[in-house]
């Protein structure tokens, strides 16, 4: 019993934390159709802000995790200005080839200009302690994990059903057009969201970061292959789709760990995705892949 | 009886889709107050001169609106400055609420109370849209779209309004209902530039029309006139 509830911790912590990166990825997709692949930089950027702050400036982990928070942030929103404007209404490919320009461009700046060598940062290590939680022992890293998820899921909701650009931000991802005819500017809306994206993948650097203890050039790699991952299976563009492809993602890695017997434990990712496959046989779209019509209705 | 002022100004109008050519120099004016109308078959070039006011395709000519040409005007800023459409297909946002798609409709607005109350006489006016006001635009019948539509495009307030077929694919009651609120807003005071193909119902409200035909204006005067011309009728209800 212990043991399930244990792995059922597991599996929500991966599963937020999946949830978190393609929450990023998919809120600039929703409103510009663009799969930014530069969002693991964007982490990564965050985690040299972290060692940055760590030596030159404070000790104090909090103004650290500050900092990188608002580096990822200032860095998402620069990119869209230099980065992606030029290319806003070209076709989904050109911002394609953008985006993986743009990230391959800025790991050769780390590697050219940082270190190509993990660098540690160990300001981060004090969330992440044993705690007890009813009895069985999890990472106090996987509780603000999953509870930084919930509370960004709430947030989020809030803002996009409360708020004028939340609203604006939803009626952009069915017809961008349209929202600029409402006279709502769309600088504003697509700055918006890579600022969203990037405070996003700023929260999420702090957890890979506390967890890793070092930052890399590739640290973004995997994170935004997982977050692309949990896109395509929740329905890219739908950001409940984010959140449901992302938990799921966390939940069928963790039941492979506990269910396959030890001698096919390394073949774990290849049974991940083939069940990611089957699910995608079964909705090609992925589970809530947003409606395409436009609305008019004759 | 004096003209009144006038307050859209297009002459020499040619709109392009990369190298085609859709429309061809065309001349129109919407005077203050009144409601003119733009007649023509299907592809005459309708909807486009409609987004070449909005600014969302490529033009020559000139467009001014309250003696400033908008030449160099962002769309945005031509909403802001008062021009406001209702879009052909109505293109409501069918994964917002009825509600939502009125508040986006006032998003240049800051006036909070007066967007409430403002969203609350719509309701009262379309009691159909007020009981679905939580309910996914979406999830309209055609009618209640283009209700929806109209509404949400004068919630930012303009001192014009441009309508793209609003009766399109509607049945004849339906019809009829947004033709008197049509002439409703236009006793209101509203400056109104409206795109139809039901020609008697858009002429019988309107002041002035034009006939638009592959991109070219083929007739135009005061819509009494064009009513009595028989022949022009005739050619103009065939099409409708
Ligand atoms: N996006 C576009 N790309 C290329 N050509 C276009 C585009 N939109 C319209 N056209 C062409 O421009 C011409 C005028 O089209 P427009 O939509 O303005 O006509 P309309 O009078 O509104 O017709 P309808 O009554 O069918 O709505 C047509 O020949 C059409 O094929
Ligand atoms: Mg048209």
């Amino acid at each position: 019993m212990e043991y399930i509830l244990q792995q059922f911790i597991n599996a929500l912590s991966f599963g937020a934390e999946y949830a978190l990166l393609a929450l990023g990825l998919a809120i600039v997709f929703s409103v510009m159709g663009l799969v930014n692949f530069a969002h693991g930089e964007v982490i990564a950027i965050g985690g040299y802000t972290m060692v940055a702050f760590a030596t030159l400036v404070t000790a104090n982990p909090w103004i650290i995790i500050l900092g990188s928070v608002v580096a990822a942030a200032l860095t998402s929103v620069l990119l869209e200005r230099v980065a992606f404007r030029p290319v806003r209404y070209a076709d989904p490919t050109t911002g394609l080839l953008t985006a993986f320009g743009v990230s391959i461009v800025l790991q050769n700046l780390f590697l050219l200009f940082v270190s190509p060598r993990p660098i540690a940062v160990t300001s981060l290590y004090f969330l992440d302690v044993p705690v007890d939680l009813f009895g069985i022992r999890i990472s106090s890293l996987q509780l603000f994990e999953t509870l930084a998820t919930l509370v960004v899921i709430v947030a989020l909701t809030l803002f996009l059903k409360r708020t004028i650009w939340g609203l604006a931000m939803q009626g952009a991802s069915l017809d961008f057009q349209m929202v600029r005819l409402m006279g709502i500017r769309a600088n504003r809306v697509f700055a918006l969201a890579f600022l969203i994206s990037g405070l996003l993948a700023g929260l999420a650097c702090i957890f890979i970061m506390a967890r890793r203890g070092s930052v890399d050039p590739h640290l973004g790699f995997n994170p935004v292959l997982m977050a692309f991952v949990a896109c395509v299976v929740g329905g890219f563009g739908s950001l409940p789709g984010a959140v449901l492809g992302g938990f799921l993602l966390g939940i069928v890695q963790v039941a492979m760990l506990v269910l396959l017997p030890q001698e096919y434990g390394g073949m774990k990712d290849a049974f991940v995705f083939g069940i990611i496959a089957l699910i995608l046989v079964w909705r090609p779209n992925g589970i809530l892949s947003p409606p395409v019509e436009k609305g008019d209705k004759v | 009886m004096p003209r009144p002022p006038t307050m859209l100004d297009i002459s020499d109008l040619k709109v392009f889709y990369g190298p085609i050519e859709a429309v061809h120099g065309i001349s129109l004016c919407v005077p203050e107050g009144q409601c003119v109308t733009l007649l023509g078959p299907n592809g005459a070039g309708k909807s486009s001169t409609i987004s070449a006011i909005c600014g969302t395709v490529k033009t020559s000519g000139s467009v001014k609106f309250l003696g400033q040409d908008l030449a160099n005007t962002d769309v945005e800023d031509r909403v802001r400055a008062g021009i406001s459409v209702s879009p052909e297909g109505r293109r409501v946002f069918s994964n917002l609420s009825v509600e939502a798609n009125l508040l986006l409709g006032a998003g240049i607005r800051r006036d909070r109370d007066a967007i409430r109350a403002d969203i609350e006489r719509w309701f009262r006016t379309f009691p159909i849209l007020g009981d679905r006001r939580r309910q996914m635009a979406g999830t309209l019948s055609g009618g209640e779209q283009q209700m929806l539509a109209i509404a949400r495009a004068l919630m930012s307030k303009p001192r014009i309004l441009l309508l793209d077929e609003p009766s399109l694919g509607l049945a004849p009651r339906i019809v009829s209902q947004i033709f008197e609120m049509i002439e409703q807003l236009k006793q209101d005071g509203m400056t109104i530039l409206l795109v139809e193909q039901n020609a008697r119902q858009a002429l019988r409200i309107s002041d002035y029309a034009y006939l638009l035909n592959t991109g070219t204006i083929q007739a135009e005067g005061p819509a009494s006139s064009f009513g009595q011309n028989d022949e022009l009728m005739a050619k103009l209800t065939g099409l409708g």
